[in-house]
């Protein structure tokens, strides 16, 4: 059910572009849906944040989820494919382990994992901004 | 890079607090009051878990 602030913020735009493109380019880019709604403040602590998290992730030797052979792994995979474009560069270039070898990497794993959990939030958030379910 | 497990808790705390704060609150004020409020509860909650598993290891 539509509230009264989300009627009001479709009747002031109408028609202004691709609604979904927030979401879109926020799960592409962490921040990037904040940045098109020139929130730049709030996209530059998100961005900063989730990019520190999953570069903090790789320098531990963290695991990039590839497969799911085990519903673990499939819940891995999911989160992982949160990052958008840093999951398929990570792929592409080889970043990340195949196998956790040391402590520090179950922790690098968990925060690649997690930074991708929080990038769908980020750019959920970018969405309602655009539809105008959250006010400012 | 090898942090020890509570660096490693309060790099998670700091990034997961900060993304909660901004979308879960709508004003900056309160944002950072959200924020704020989650980072405590996260390093918390942390240091009670581990001090209780430390009196059930022992």
């Amino acid at each position: 059910m539509a509230t009264s602030a989300t009627k009001i913020a479709a009747t002031k735009n109408p028609d202004q572009g691709f609604v979904y493109l927030p979401l879109i380019a926020g799960w592409l880019f962490p921040g990037a849906g904040h940045f098109l709604l020139r929130k730049w403040g709030r996209g530059a602590l998100l961005s900063i944040s989730i990019v520190s998290m999953f570069v903090m992730g790789i320098a531990m030797k963290g695991r990039i989820y590839t497969g799911a052979q085990d519903i673990l792994d499939l819940l891995g995979l999911v989160g992982d494919l949160g990052n958008g474009l840093l999951f398929f560069a990570s792929r592409i270039f080889g970043f990340g382990a195949d196998q956790v070898m040391v402590t520090t990497a179950e922790y690098g794993s968990k925060f690649i994992v997690v930074a991708g959990l929080l990038n769908v939030i980020a750019a959920v958030d970018a969405h309602n901004l655009r539809t105008g379910r959250k006010s400012e | 890079m090898h942090p020890s497990h509570f660096t490693a808790v309060l790099l998670f705390a700091l990034f997961a607090s900060t993304v909660f704060g901004i979308t879960q609150r709508d004003t900056p004020r309160r944002m950072i009051r959200y924020g704020a409020y989650c980072f405590t509860l996260f390093v918390g909650s942390a240091i009670v878990l581990s001090w209780i598993m430390f009196f059930i290891a022992r």
